[in-house]
C-alpha cells in the first residue's frame, strides 16, 4: 500500500554533550545500518533521551557531530521523527488534526489510512482527552508516521502502558516498521522490549555505549523462545551488575573505544542458540 | 421530597430549570407584599410593580432604550478597545522574552493604580466627554486580559510547543496551532473578569458626568427623589451584568469544545434525556 520508504544512514562521530560542567554523553561513535531496528537500554540518567534530542536536532552536540545520509547535521534534522514518551498531542485538535499537524498539501485521506492502521479509524473526530493512553500513543505513532520519515526516534514511547498494550503497540511498530523501511532508535528501559524488537542492543551506561548487542533472533520473536530469554537474561545482568559497582566490572572505557568493534558484532543465530561470544564488554 | 421519588427525566429537567427561580421569586412576592401593606415606605424601597410600571413607561417614551443603548455602546467599545489592546501585548510579551524584559515591569507598576483614582486625571485630559468614560473602561479591561493572556502563553506545555518545532510547524503555525489555542481557557479567564470590571467603571463613569446612559438616569432620578427608576437602573446594571457573563460563557463554550470540563457539562445535561 505505501511506497518502503528507504531508511537513512546514521553516523554519529566523538558525539558528546554537557550540560554546564556535567558531561552526559562521552565521544559517542556509532553507525546504523539503513532500515535496522536499534534499541537503546540503560538506567533511568544514563543519557538515553539527550542522546535521541542530539539525533532529532533538538538539542546541539557540545563536540562531536551526527552524519545523516554522509552530511553533517544543522539543525533540527528533516530525516527525523520523534516519538515522545507523553505523545505530546494537542488537546485542542482532534485526533485527525493531530495526525495531519504540520503536514502539507492534502493530507485527510493519508491521516485516516495511518488512523485504520494503527486502529483507531472510528475515532478520528475525537478529542484526545477522550482516548486511553495506549489509544494516544497509537495516534502519536500515526502522526510520526504521516510524513514517511526515513529515522523514527521512539523515546519510552510504551512506559507508560500496561502489559498488554505494550505487546500489542509492539507487534504495531515491528509490523509498520517492517513495512515502511525506516531506521527506527528505540529507548526503553524495558529489556524483552529491546530483544523483542531490536536488531542491535546498545547499552548505555553513564553516557557511554558499554555494549553493543547484535539480535539475530528470527521474528517474529517468542517470549518463550529460550534464545530470547538468555540474551533478555544476560542483557539485563550486565545492565545491573555495572549498576552494583561490581568489582569485576572493567572501568568505563574511554570516548574514542566506544566504537564499534568486530568482536561485538557477535550475538545469536535465527534458531536460539548462542553464538561463541554473547554480550562483548568493548572494554580495554 | 420530590427528590425521593424517582423523577422522571423530564421532570427533572424541568425542576432544574425552575428550582434556581425559586428563591428570588419568593423574595419577590415578599417585597412586593410588605411594599403593599407599608411596611416598607415608597420613598426608600418601592415596590417591584412600581418598578415595573416605571420601566414601562421609561420604555413606552423611548428615553430606557437610549440609555440603555449609550452605556452598551460605551461599555462595548471600551471593552472592545482595551481587550484588543490586552490580548495583543500578552501575546507580544508572551513569545518575545525582548518585548517582556522591556513592557511588562511598567505594566505591572501602571497595574497597581486603580482606575478609578484616575478619574480626576482623566476629566483633566478628556473633559467630560464620551472619551473619558470608554478610556476608563478601556484601562479597567486591559490589565486582566493582558495578565491572563501572558500566563496562559506562558503555562502552555513546553513539551507542546518542542513537538511543534520538531513536526516542522511555522513560527506563525506555532502561534496558531499551539500558543493561542493552549492560553485560550486563561485567555477567556481573563475576559469575563473583565467584563465584569467594564459595568463597575462604567457605573462610576456615568454617574460623574454624562448626558445619558443609565447611571445617568439614576443620577437624573435622585435629583426628583424617583426612587424606582433609581432601583431600576440598579436592577438594569444586575441583568447586563449578567448578560455579559452568559456571553462570555457562551463563547467558552464555544472555542473550548475540546475542554474536559465543557464536555463534561455537555455529557450532564445530556444524560437527563432518556434517549442517551
Ligand atoms: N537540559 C538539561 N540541563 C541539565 N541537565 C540535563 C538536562 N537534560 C538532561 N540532563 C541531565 O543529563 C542526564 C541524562 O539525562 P537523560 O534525560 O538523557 O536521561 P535518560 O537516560 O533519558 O533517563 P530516563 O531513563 O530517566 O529518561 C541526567 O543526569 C540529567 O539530569
Ligand atoms: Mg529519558
Amino acid at each position: 500500500m505505501t511506497i518502503p520508504a528507504v531508511g537513512c544512514h546514521l553516523q554519529t562521530r566523538g558525539l558528546s554533550k554537557s550540560f554546564g560542567s556535567k558531561q552526559v554523553l562521552h565521544a559517542i561513535n556509532l553507525s546504523l545500518e539503513p532500515g535496522s531496528f536499534v534499541a537503546v537500554v540503560g538506567r533511568s540518567g544514563c543519557g538515553k533521551s539527550t542522546l535521541l534530542r542530539l539525533l532529532s536536532g533538538l538539542d546541539p552536540a557540545s563536540t562531536g557531530e551526527v552524519v545523516i545520509n554522509g552530511q553533517p547535521l544543522r539543525g533540527l534534522n528533516r530525516e527525523a521523527r520523534i516519538m515522545f514518551q507523553d505523545g505530546r498531542l494537542l488537546p485542542w485538535k482532534t485526533v485527525l488534526e493531530n495526525v495531519g499537524l504540520g503536514v502539507r498539501g492534502n493530507w485527510r485521506h493519508h491521516a485516516r489510512e495511518l488512523l485504520q492502521e494503527v486502529g483507531l479509524r472510528d475515532r478520528a473526530d475525537d478529542w484526545i482527552s477522550q482516548l486511553s493512553g495506549g489509544q494516544r500513543q497509537r495516534v502519536a505513532l500515526a502522526k510520526a508516521l504521516i510524513t514517511r520519515p526515513r529515522l523514527m526516534l521512539l523515546d519510552e514511547p510504551l512506559g507508560a502502558l500496561d502489559a498488554l498494550t505494550r505487546i500489542e503497540m509492539q507487534q504495531l511498530i515491528e509490523t509498520l516498521w517492517l513495512e515502511q523501511g525506516f531506521t527506527a532508535i528505540l529507548v526503553t528501559h524495558d529489556v524483552e522490549e529491546a530483544v523483542t524488537l531490536a536488531d542491535r542492543v546498545l547499552v548505555l551506561e553513564e553516557g557511554r555505549i558499554a555494549h553493543d548487542v547484535l539480535n539475530d533472533l528470527k521474528r517474529p520473536r517468542r517470549r518463550d523462545d529460550p534464545g530470547f530469554a538468555r540474551l533478555s537474561g544476560e542483557i539485563l545482568d550486565t545492565i545491573l551488575q555495572r549498576g552494583q559497582g561490581n568489582a569485576e566490572s572493567p572501568q568505563h572505557p574511554q570516548g574514542s573505544r566506544t566504537q564499534r568493534s568486530a568482536p561485538a558484532r557477535s550475538g545469536w543465530n535465527g534458531f536460539g542458540a548462542p553464538a561463541a561470544t554473547g554480550i562483548s564488554t568493548l572494554s580495554p | 421530597m420530590t427528590a425521593l421519588l424517582p423523577p422522571s427525566p423530564k421532570r427533572a429537567r424541568l425542576l432544574r430549570v425552575l428550582l434556581p427561580w425559586l428563591v428570588p421569586l419568593l423574595l419577590l412576592t415578599l417585597w412586593q407584599l410588605l411594599a403593599q401593606v407599608g411596611v416598607i415606605p415608597t420613598r426608600i424601597l418601592p415596590a417591584p410593580s412600581a418598578i415595573l410600571q416605571a420601566g414601562i413607561t421609561l420604555a413606552a417614551t423611548g428615553e430606557l432604550w437610549r440609555h440603555l443603548g449609550s452605556s452598551a455602546a460605551r461599555a462595548g467599545t471600551g471593552f472592545l478597545i482595551g481587550a484588543s489592546l490586552g490580548l495583543v501585548f500578552g501575546v507580544l510579551n508572551g513569545i518575545q522574552p525582548k518585548a517582556e524584559v522591556l513592557l511588562d515591569s511598567s505594566f505591572q507598576m501602571l497595574r497597581t493604580i486603580p482606575p478609578l483614582a484616575m478619574i480626576p486625571l482623566v476629566i483633566l485630559w478628556f473633559g467630560i466627554g464620551e472619551q473619558a468614560r470608554i478610556f476608563l473602561v478601556c484601562v479597567g479591561v486591559f490589565f486582566p486580559v493582558y495578565l491572563n493572556t501572558f500566563h496562559g502563553i506562558r503555562g502552555i506545555d513546553p513539551g507542546l510547543l518542542e513537538m511543534g518545532r520538531v513536526y516542522g510547524l511555522k513560527r506563525r503555525e506555532i502561534i496558531s496551532h499551539v500558543i493561542l489555542p493552549g492560553a485560550m481557557p486563561s485567555i477567556l479567564v481573563g475576559i469575563r473578569f473583565a467584563l465584569g470590571i467594564a459595568w463597575i467603571l462604567l457605573i462610576v463613569g456615568e454617574q460623574i458626568a454624562a448626558d445619558s446612559g443609565i447611571g445617568y438616569m439614576a443620577l437624573n432620578a435622585r435629583e426628583f427623589m424617583q426612587t424606582d427608576v433609581i432601583v431600576l437602573s440598579i436592577l438594569l446594571y444586575a441583568l447586563l451584568g449578567k448578560l455579559s457573563d452568559s456571553l462570555a460563557r457562551a463563547l467558552e463554550g464555544r472555542l473550548l469544545p475540546w475542554h474536559p470540563h465543557h464536555r463534561r457539562a455537555a455529557r450532564s445535561s445530556s444524560e437527563l434525556s432518556p434517549a442517551v
